[in-house]
């Protein structure tokens, strides 16, 4: 067996010494060599950033202005190093600024998951009069610009009034005011996550549609024989095929909570500490401390780098499904 | 249990599709229609916010007066962000095609870029491209990239030493280009999009997904047929995988117009926004989101019927 693999290429020699000769091997191989510095180069373009980022913040206020430094500082002992990190720790307050930020996106994402899917799944699934119309419109609401309903929507949960609940009972004298404000807590951003109607909830309904209009019908139509309805279908058999499309929406609903400022700023400014407000004041902070510009600069990188940083964790763990299936269910009309 | 008589297999789905689209019905009525109405409204009146509700006087088309004509920063601030998003449109939809193309072949090390090439998804939204946008390291950085100095921002000996090795000469060859008199306009268009390059990959990031995406749907019959029939891949490319992916071309140029329009670096947005919180002029600012709507609209409407024509559907 051995021998036998061993003659076959000498065999073939002659062949295989005749492909240099020819013009598309030079070509290919060209090609593969300009792919792969394009692809460096800009993978390069991506990273840099972040690099920048992590050396300048393991330097101290005397390694910016040392001009021999470059990469990495002077000193190389962990209490220098890390110094930047600690200070913000304190100073960002970031084990609460992290917990008050992750629990909102975790919420955020697990209840827009909940919501775009089942609606996603309605508009693959379920035709009705005026369907068409309303999936128009969960495209229209991706085009239109959030500013434009921002005022509106901050008026509506200042003086809340439950959609006219409150305003009732108060009538028949059940509750004292008519209008609450719910600004500094969660549940604008409950209220508006249970419709689909957060941030880019849109696409959410729309990556959802395409994948269960993909999935094929044969299954519904035996679970139906065997006697399950359309919410045990729904649970038993679509869910499980989806999952890995559901942890994209997480991921992306995520993401984008947890770097949201729009709506954090509308909501709840003021009265929660979370780490975008915390970031955003970094720069009057450390100017009242008489750093130089240039170590703020630094400052703020650093904090970006920490606020970065669970989202790189996040992305880590779950690239294989995101890189696997953003590209399989195609956002494609 | 009698509350449903005699319904139809179709009626029956149908009530299941409102069930199932419950929650955006409501929350589209709700949360989009609703204030979408009072938006309307607002532009045609001054607010007042007080402690227990809000005063509104109508006062006509005053707010959209203020917006053109008394307002400092507005007309300025609209032209320069439309003709900026205009501008980038060409270079990151080239751009996302090529990126994804070369995503789409087979060579080592090709998921490693992939999750590279998405990472902007996570990075460019939202905080840190609103810090990110104001930030000194970044913009010396693009600086770097451009390889001048001046357009107002100064650069700080600190950043010219920790990228000092790293300088691409870019301004060599912008000199070289002009011994060469290739027209100025061209020369600053390259020199605009090689210094915001960061900012493209960034923006390109989802229609490189979209593309992707369509790459993959592309069946691997067509290439064999038309290998078959001895067609090179350049002409397979052109003849099979340029018409089929070209719908794509559509949906992305629409994302990108509706993305660079709104994102948060956007500064006429954040222009807007500050009108409201900073200096409680809702009513103007909200006439002023309508305007940009509007410019929004107008964009969208022109792109629709330019390509909506030219592109193919495998269906027709």
């Amino acid at each position: 067996m051995k021998a036998a693999l061993r003659k076959a290429p000498e065999a073939k020699s002659h062949i295989r010494l005749g492909k240099y000769l020819h013009r598309s091997y030079w070509l290919s191989l060209a090609w593969s060599l300009v792919r792969g510095i394009l692809i460096i180069g800009l993978s390069f373009i991506i990273l840099y950033p972040i690099i920048i980022k992590i050396s300048s913040s393991l330097m101290t206020e005397r390694d910016l202005f040392d001009l021999t430094t470059k990469w990495l500082p002077r000193k190389l002992d962990l209490v220098s190093l890390t110094r930047n990190y600690r200070d913000l720790w304190i100073e960002m307050q970031y084990p609460k600024a992290f917990l008050n930020s992750f629990s909102l996106a975790l919420l955020v994402a697990v209840l827009q998951l909940i919501s775009t899917t089942t609606v996603g799944y309605g508009f693959a699934r379920f035709p009705y009069f005026g369907s068409n119309f309303m999936f128009a419109m969960v495209i229209f609401t991706l085009l239109v610009p959030p500013q434009m309903v921002m005022i509106p929507l901050f008026l509506n949960f200042r003086f809340f009034d439950g959609f006219g609940l409150f305003r009732l009972l108060h009538k028949i004298g059940l509750v004292g005011q008519p209008e609450i404000s719910l600004l500094g807590t969660f549940w604008p951003f409950v209220l508006t996550s249970i419709t689909a109607m957060g941030l880019k909830n849109g696409l959410f309904i729309y990556i959802m549609r395409q994948f269960f209009k993909g999935m094929p019908k044969e299954l519904e139509e035996a679970a139906l024989v065997d006697g399950a309805g359309p919410v045990r279908t729904f649970f038993t058999i679509m869910l499980p095929g989806a999952s890995a499309v559901m942890i994209v929406v997480f991921l992306f609903s995520f993401v984008w909570q947890w770097n949201d400022i729009f709506l954090t700023r509308m909501y709840i400014r003021g009265h929660v500490t979370m780490l975008p407000f915390m970031l955003e004041k970094l720069n009057q902070l450390f100017d009242s401390y008489g750093y130089s510009d240039q170590y703020i600069s630094v400052i703020i990188n650093t904090g970006m780098l920490m606020f970065m940083a669970p989202l790189l964790v996040l992305y880590g763990l779950l690239q294989r499904y995101f890189v696997e299936s953003v590209e399989r269910t195609g956002i494609v009309g | 249990m009698k509350l449903m008589p005699r319904l139809t297999l179709t009626r029956k789905r149908a009530l299941w599709g409102v069930v199932f689209t419950s929650p955006f019905i409501i929350g589209w009525l709700l949360f989009f229609v609703k204030p979408m109405y009072e938006s309307v409204r607002y532009c045609f009146h001054q607010m007042e916010v007080t402690q227990n509700g809000f005063n509104m006087v109508y006062i006509g088309w005053d707010n959209f007066k203020y917006a053109f004509r008394t307002d400092p920063e507005f007309v300025r601030l609209f032209t320069e962000t439309v003709i900026s998003v205009l501008t980038n449109i060409p270079t990151i939809i080239i751009f996302s095609f090529f990126a994804a193309t070369v995503l789409n072949q087979e060579f080592r090390g090709r998921g490693l870029a992939r999750v590279i090439f998405f990472l902007p998804v996570i990075l460019r939204s939202g905080i840190i491209a609103e810090i990110e946008a104001s930030d000194r390291l970044t913009q010396a950085l693009a600086l770097n990239f451009l390889g001048t100095s001046g357009s107002g921002v100064s650069v700080t000996r600190f950043a010219l030493s920790l990228f000092r090795n790293l300088r691409i000469p870019v301004g060599f060859a912008l000199s070289l280009f002009r011994n060469l008199r290739i027209p100025v306009g061209f020369v600053s268009f390259i020199s605009e999009a090689v210094g915001s390059i960061g900012q493209i990959i960034g923006a390109s990031a989802i229609p490189i997904i979209i593309f992707l995406a369509g790459l993959q749907s592309i069946p691997d019959s067509f290439f064999e047929a038309s290998k078959i029939e001895g067609a090179t891949k350049w002409e397979s490319f052109w003849k099979i995988t340029f018409p089929l992916i070209s719908p794509l071309f559509l949906t992305n140029i629409v994302y990108i117009i509706v993305d660079s329009f709104t994102a948060p670096g956007n500064r006429l947005v954040s222009y807007i926004s500050g009108l409201a919180w900073g200096r409680n002029l809702y009513g103007a600012s909200v006439a002023m989101t309508w305007v940009y709507f509007g410019a929004i609209a107008l964009v969208l409407a022109l792109v629709f019927l330019i390509f909506s024509r030219r592109v193919f559907y495998m269906g027709d």
